[in-house]
Order: structure tokens, then C-alpha cells, then sequence
């Protein structure tokens, strides 16, 4: 049992201190809209140049599990996504938060956030290399399967107006072709000025999309902007009610930690993509779909489980085969090769030391959250509860200014995260909803590189249509994408049908629903 | 000792991300007597990236002051390049560069910069590009992946990173001297193109040495275009070994905004210099699959025209030149 000697390893009390430092930085780092993991991770960097290189991972992967967990905060308490894995957070967190139950969410948040980082940290430990072996069975053609069935999220995001949805994901498209084309290199939609050379940056459009309606709507009501029950069952952790849902949402919990690991396996992927997918996956498994987005816990499970499993699973490509599963992971495997360790398949033989050190770190970090994350949210509901409007919106609007700068310390993305803003709220208020646009934005770019690689390649073996649909995994994404899209209509024709043959039985039953 | 150095990093943290204005004072002496911003117009994990940080490790011994490295990505580098000369001409402010980047993104369309815009003051890395297979490929020679790229003309799919960029015209080249018509299909980056090849998306990939050794045995390089085979890749023959005049791949260096007084520039290229003469220094960047080469500032004029040159008489037959 080499393994467990590793973990005495990541017991040593520097990397445990480490850890927690991590984790707790981390976490308020992700709190806080458009700071996210990637960057505090390259500013950190050189700092584990000194360190023992197991040390020094240890500490930039508890940043960055802590980061994506921190994220559900500000969409849960603010409904504005800390990182852009939290996006999808925001649907149920903040409906639950206006109605009071902002601190039972942030529990259920941080409780679903430790099982999804366990599960994937585990998967990494176990099963690391036939796992990046599936990864590199996603080629153009499944990434491309795999952006469509995100972008079939676009009907349940615009549940009672498909059409307003759909022009809103369009325009979500049609801000992910700005700039230089990966593919092809033309300039596109850039009405010849340099700023949008560059495309417009994903993470600058979603604090735009996602803070700046906020805040006018803060800004426009005199409302407080939570206003929580007084009385005594609104209190403390609410850790045996966020058990008890757990408790019936174990299937939701499992499938999203196990499909949040898988997509944080493929590279070009990520965290915002698993929590959409897990998120549209539970929408679609349970009995009660029309509460979703209006507060059901059900959907945080999803998210917040899905995204911190991307964490273990980006970590599979990452070490296995060299190539980053995430950006953060970009920069965790540059600071390794600038500490000269060899990644590939024998960090887990010759350098089973660095890397097992590194996982078990991963692992205690990991554990770390439950009390840095009950702690820190014991107190974040109330205390968000009870800012005054006038230091929450300017001190929002701060963040979203100074976060759009450092992602790529340019002031054109401040320009872009404004103007998208602006535009989010006026079509948000003349009834388009704004998340569709969003996706639009983050899954644009994966589906037409998908699509001309695929149709590229397929051209040069002569064989277009054919390589679309030739691997499993593509037949597999399509099935579910053509159930996804078919299975309304067909469930609604069922039960017309049911309620022609049986009118009596049907009214009593959705009576007694009531 | 480690939780000083941490709250240094926090402090750090919160310092960098809120870094909006450049130094201000300078003394006309003593150059350096602070920290030298180092900006880097790529994504951070990248290999302009590790090559900055490899030598970031050696500024305070070397030079005395500290590297304090930046990203400015976007537009594949443009976006930086196209705001290098608005910065501060101190010389505390300096920008990693790339040929043959700086020489095709203007050629193939406005970017907001041109070639002569950028004052590199020294080139410190050469990064030869590499053509690979996956290890069990059916391609054991160079040969064999040409052969068989001439009874199936254009079914030999490459990938490589980005589009009229210098993967694509090596792939180009490569044709060219080989004779054969293959097909490039361009990924994001040179990570997502390497993936594509593990997973037997594409047959072959065009990519650079930093890469090769990254992959180590997951790999089989065909062939170098060095002059020489290379310390990190002692089996993998040069293109020239094999008979086809074929040396290319991207040089790194280091520019300054174009107002910084020319001594200052002598001074950040001598800088630079003493970087690369450490020994230390020299053995790491050959480890990763880099060429350390010491480009000075007088050599730099005749060099850039030369690259130009080259990547001219290519890129003009690819109809890349579009303006």
C-alpha cells in the first residue's frame, strides 16, 4: 500500500497548511465575480518555484478546487456567477436565496461540491489512464455532438417562449465568430477596428451577460435585495434538511459528480459545460421539471457537484497524457515543466511520489471545503442579506470592471463586458431571456470548430457525412440529443392520447397532485 | 518561512490584479533598479509561457531585480503586439515576441501592428518544428508517411495549431519539398492538435521539438527541420539527414516599445544575453526541447529580414498574403 505512504506525505503539516491556505483563498477568490481560478493561479505560479514541487501543486490545486467551489456564493446570494462554471448555479441558487433559503443552498452547495471534487480526485487516483484514453476518443465530431446537445439547453432555459430563446442563443452564436477564426484565420465581425481582433473574450461576455442586468434591477427597486425570514428554522447550517434532500437526490448526485469527472476529462471542455449539461440531465430525469429555474435544490446538486468533479478530471489529461484538461490546468503542468518533471505516463511510475502527493493534496483540499465552506457560508447569507444596496452594487460593479480587465489585463474587454451588459438588460426587459445568449457565446466556438475539422477531415478521406456519425460516442450524443429535442412533444402527445381514453382518472390525478 | 512567502504571494495576488499603470520613475543610471515587467501576449501554460518563466528563474541572480510576468493574450498574440508601443519606453517594460508570428499576421491581415512596429531587441530560443505520428502509427520513416501521402493525394490529414500560422506553413513547405498534397487541419492551439493526433483524429501533426518531448514515448517523431538533431531528441533525424532542405520553426525573443532610447535597448538585449550564458539555464531550456541562441541586438535587423524573406516567398504562392 504505497498510496497510503503518499498520503502520510500530504499529511505533513507545511502541505496541510497549504492546503487549507488554498482552499480558503481559493474559495474567496471564486466568491468574488470575475476573479477567477485561471488567474490567480498564474499569479501564484512563481511562488512554487521555491517549494518542494509536491508542496507547491498541493497549494495551486486546493486554489483551484476552492475557486470553482467559491463560485457558487455570488450565484447563489448576488445571481451573479462567481466563475463561469457557476453559471448554471445561478437558475435555482438565487430563487432559493430570495424566498430565504440562501443558507440552506449554500450548505447543499458546499455539501454536493466536496462529493463531486471526492469523486473526481478519486477516478483520478483509480482509473487515471483508461480515462484519458477515452478522452482522446473526442475528436472534432464529438465535440461538435457535444456543444449541440448543450445548446438543446436553449429549450429548457426559455421554457414558454422558444422563439425569443432561440434568437437569443443566435445571438449568443453570432458573438462567439467575432474575431480571427481559429479555423480558416478569417477576420470576422470585427467592423474593422483592433478591439475585436481578439473575438469577444467568454469570460468578459459572461460577467457583462450575467452582473450588469443585476445590478440595474438592484439599482431600479428600493426592495432589499434578500430579504430572509426572521425566525429561528432560517438559522445555522440546515445541515440535516440539506441531508434529507441529498437523500433524495442521490441519483441526481451520483450521475452528475460521475458525468461533471467525464467532461472535465476532454480537453476544450470544462466546468461551465459540465454544469450545463448536468444541470439540462437532472432537468430532464425529474418528475417535477417546471420547477426547475424557480428554486428547486435539485439544480445546485447538479452544478455545484458536476463542476468540482471537473477539477479531478481535468487533472487526467493533464497528468496522463500532457495535454490541459482546463486552463488552470495549463498553468498547474507549465509550473511542472518549469520545476523539470516529466509529465506522461510515468509521473505515475518513476515520479509516483510527486504525483500520488499531489492527488492525496487534491484529496485533503478537497475535505478542506466542508469546514472553510460551512463556516464562511454560515455567515455570507446574512451578511449579504444584510449590506446595504449602496456598498453591494457599487462594489459589485468595481469587481466586474476590474475582473474583465485582469483576464487579459486589456481595457477592450471592459468596453466588450459593458456593451454586452447594456444589451442583456434591454432584451431582458422587453422578455428575452439572457442565458441562451450565454451559451450561445461558450458553446459557439466548440461547435463550428467541431463541425469544420470534421467536415475537413471527412473531405480529405472522402467521406463528409459519414465521419459525423461513424463513432460511438457520436451515435450516443445524437440519440440524446433527438430524445432531448423529441421528448416533449411525444410525452405531451402521450398524455393527450391518455387523457382522451381515460378524462376521469387523469383530472383526479392532477387534482390530487395539487 | 513558507507562510511569509505566502502572505507575500497573497499580497502579490491582490497587487497584480489590480496593476493597471506602469512604473514611473526612472533613473537614467543603475538600469535595473526594479522589477522588469515581462509581458507575454499568450495564454499562461503555453510554451512562450515556460520559455518566459525559465527565465524569470534566473532574473534576480543574473540580472539583480526581479521578472514580474504578464499575460496579455488574445488574437494569437495580436492584441498584445498591436499595444506594445503605447507602453513605457523604460526598458522596464518588456514583450516576449515570436517569428514567424510577427511576420504572417501582418501579411495576412490588419492586426493592428506591422512587422517593423515590433522592436525585438533579442532573440533568445529557436523552437524547430517537428513532424509526428503516434506511436503505432503504420508511419515508421519519413518516407513511408511520404509515400504514402503520394498514392493518396490529399487524404493525409496533419493537424496543427491555428491558420496561417507557422504550423501551416511548414505544412506547406513540407509539400512543397516533398512533392505531395496533404491536408491541414487547423485546432486552437497546439495542445488540442496533439490530442487529435493521440486520439487518430489526423494521421500526422505538424508541431514544434517543445512538444516532442513533452509527449516522449506517446510520440514518434519523423523528423526535425534543425540543421542538427537535437540533445532532448537524440533518435529524431533532421529533415536535411533525409535528404529534404526543410529548417524552420518559431524563434522567441524580446521586444521593447519602439520609443525606448537605443541605448536602454543595447542594455535589455545584453540583459537577456546574460540569462542565456548561464549554464543552468542553458541545460533546462535544451531539456524542454528548446534551442537556446543568443540573437543580440545588432544581429537582429539582417535576421528579421532574412525570416521575412522566407516566410515571403512562401506564404505568396499560399495566397496567404491577402492585403
Amino acid at each position: 500500500m504505497e498510496i497510503l505512504g503518499y498520503f502520510s506525505n500530504a499529511l505533513e503539516p507545511t502541505n496541510l497548511l497549504l492546503a487549507l491556505f488554498g482552499v480558503a483563498v481559493g474559495t474567496l477568490i471564486g466568491a468574488l465575480p470575475g476573479l477567477s481560478a485561471t488567474m490567480s493561479l498564474a499569479v501564484l505560479v512563481p511562488f512554487t518555484f521555491t517549494m518542494d514541487p509536491a508542496s507547491g501543486l498541493v497549494m495551486l490545486g486546493a486554489i483551484y478546487t476552492g475557486a470553482l467551489y467559491g463560485g457558487a456564493y455570488a450565484a447563489i446570494l448576488v445571481n451573479t456567477p462567481g466563475t463561469p462554471s457557476a453559471i448554471a448555479t445561478t437558475f435555482d441558487g438565487f430563487p432559493m436565496a430570495k424566498r430565504g433559503d440562501g443558507a440552506l443552498a449554500v450548505t447543499l452547495a458546499t455539501l454536493v461540491s466536496v462529493f463531486g471534487g471526492l469523486t473526481g480526485a478519486l477516478m483520478l487516483l483509480l482509473l487515471a489512464p483508461p480515462l484519458a484514453r477515452v478522452a482522446l476518443q473526442f475528436g472534432p465530431a464529438e465535440y461538435f455532438w457535444l456543444a449541440i446537445l448543450g445548446l438543446t439547453l436553449i429549450a429548457a432555459l426559455s421554457v414558454g417562449n422558444q422563439l425569443k430563446g432561440l434568437v437569443a442563443a443566435l445571438f449568443g452564436l453570432m458573438l462567439s465568430m467575432v474575431g480571427v477564426a481559429t479555423v480558416g484565420g478569417d477576420l470576422r465581425l470585427t467592423f474593422g477596428t483592433n478591439a475585436l481582433i481578439g473575438g469577444i473574450n467568454v469570460v468578459a461576455g459572461l460577467i457583462g451577460i450575467y452582473c450588469i442586468p443585476v445590478l440595474f434591477d438592484l439599482v431600479r427597486t428600493a426592495d432589499p435585495h434578500l430579504d430572509p425570514p426572521q425566525g429561528s428554522h432560517v438559522a445555522g447550517f440546515r445541515l440535516r434538511e440539506a441531508f434529507s434532500i441529498l437523500g433524495r437526490n442521490k441519483f441526481n448526485l451520483v450521475r452528475s459528480s460521475v458525468v461533471g469527472t467525464l467532461i472535465g476529462i476532454l480537453p476544450g471542455a470544462g466546468g461551465s459545460i459540465a454544469s450545463l449539461i448536468t444541470y439540462s440531465a437532472a432537468q430532464r430525469a425529474s418528475k417535477d421539471k417546471d420547477s426547475f429555474g424557480k428554486g428547486n435544490p435539485a439544480g445546485i446538486i447538479a452544478t455545484e457537484s458536476a463542476n468540482n468533479a471537473t477539477v479531478g478530471g481535468g487533472f487526467v489529461p493533464t497528468l496522463v497524457l500532457g495535454i490541459p484538461g482546463t486552463p488552470p490546468d495549463a498553468i498547474i503542468l507549465g509550473a511542472l515543466l518549469v520545476q523539470g518533471i516529466k509529465i506522461g505516463p510515468t509521473l505515475f511510475t518513476e515520479q509516483a511520489e510527486i504525483t500520488y502527493t499531489f492527488i492525496a493534496g487534491l484529496i485533503l483540499a478537497t475535505l478542506f471545503m466542508l469546514p472553510v465552506g460551512l463556516l464562511i457560508g454560515r455567515y455570507a447569507y446574512r451578511s449579504i442579506a444584510s449590506i446595504p444596496k449602496a456598498a453591494l452594487v457599487p462594489s459589485i460593479a468595481f469587481l466586474t470592471v476590474v475582473g474583465s480587465y485582469s483576464i487579459q489585463n486589456n481595457w477592450y474587454d471592459v468596453v466588450i463586458m459593458l456593451v454586452l451588459g447594456v444589451i442583456a438588460w434591454l432584451i431582458k426587459e422587453v422578455g428575452y431571456p439572457t442565458s441562451p445568449i450565454a451559451l450561445g457565446l461558450v458553446l459557439g466556438s466548440i461547435a463550428e470548430q467541431g463541425f469544420v475539422q470534421t467536415f475537413l477531415i471527412g473531405r480529405a478521406q472522402g467521406d463528409i457525412v459519414g465521419r459525423f456519425f461513424q463513432s460511438p460516442i457520436s451515435l450516443f450524443l445524437v440519440t440524446i440529443i433527438v430524445m432531448g429535442l423529441l421528448g416533449p412533444a411525444l410525452r405531451s402527445l402521450w398524455k393527450a392520447r391518455r387523457r382522451q381514453r381515460h378524462p376521469a382518472t387523469e383530472a383526479g390525478r392532477s387534482e390530487a397532485s395539487k | 518561512m513558507f507562510t511569509r512567502r505566502l502572505f507575500a504571494g497573497a499580497l502579490a495576488l491582490g497587487a497584480t490584479s489590480l496593476m493597471l499603470a506602469p512604473a514611473f520613475a526612472q533613473t537614467s543610471g543603475g538600469y535595473p533598479d526594479k522589477p522588469i515587467n515581462y509581458i507575454v501576449v499568450f495564454n499562461a501554460g503555453g510554451a512562450s509561457d515556460l520559455a518566459a518563466r525559465m527565465q524569470q528563474k534566473y532574473f534576480e541572480a543574473e540580472i539583480g531585480v526581479g521578472a514580474v510576468v504578464q499575460y496579455m493574450p488574445g488574437g494569437g498574440g495580436a492584441q498584445g503586439w498591436a499595444r506594445l508601443n503605447s507602453m513605457e519606453p523604460d526598458g522596464y517594460t518588456i514583450m516576449g515576441t515570436n517569428l514567424p508570428h510577427n511576420i504572417l499576421q501582418p501579411m495576412a491581415a490588419d492586426v493592428g501592428y506591422e512587422t517593423d512596429d515590433i522592436a525585438t531587441v533579442n532573440f533568445f530560443q529557436y523552437t524547430p518544428s517537428i513532424v509526428v505520428v503516434p506511436k503505432d502509427s503504420q508511419f515508421k520513416t519519413l518516407d513511408d508517411l511520404i509515400a504514402y501521402a503520394k498514392e493518396n493525394p490529399g487524404s493525409l490529414t496533419f493537424s496543427g495549431s491555428g491558420s496561417n500560422s507557422g504550423d501551416q506553413v511548414m505544412k506547406e513547405r513540407f509539400d512543397q519539398v516533398a512533392e505531395v498534397v496533404t491536408t491541414y487541419i487547423p485546432f486552437s492551439g497546439t495542445s488540442p492538435a496533439t490530442a487529435a493526433l493521440l486520439g487518430n483524429q489526423v494521421q500526422a501533426s505538424v508541431t514544434y521539438t517543445t512538444e516532442g518531448v513533452n509527449q516522449g514515448d506517446q510520440l514518434r517523431v519523423l523528423a526535425v527541420a534543425a540543421d542538427e538533431r537535437l540533445p532532448a531528441l537524440p533518435d529524431a533525424p533532421t529533415f536535411k539527414e533525409l535528404g529534404y532542405d526543410l529548417v524552420g520553426g518559431a524563434y522567441r525573443g524580446v521586444a521593447v516599445p519602439n520609443g525606448t532610447p537605443e541605448e536602454r535597448r543595447q542594455e535589455v538585449s545584453g540583459m537577456i544575453s546574460k540569462i542565456s550564458q548561464n549554464a543552468e539555464f542553458k541545460q533546462e531550456m535544451e531539456q524542454a526541447g528548446f534551442v537556446p541562441v543568443d540573437i543580440t541586438y545588432s544581429e537582429i535587423p539582417e535576421f528579421i529580414a532574412e525570416q521575412t524573406e522566407i516566410y515571403t516567398s512562401v506564404a505568396e504562392p499560399l495566397g496567404l498574403i491577402d492585403k
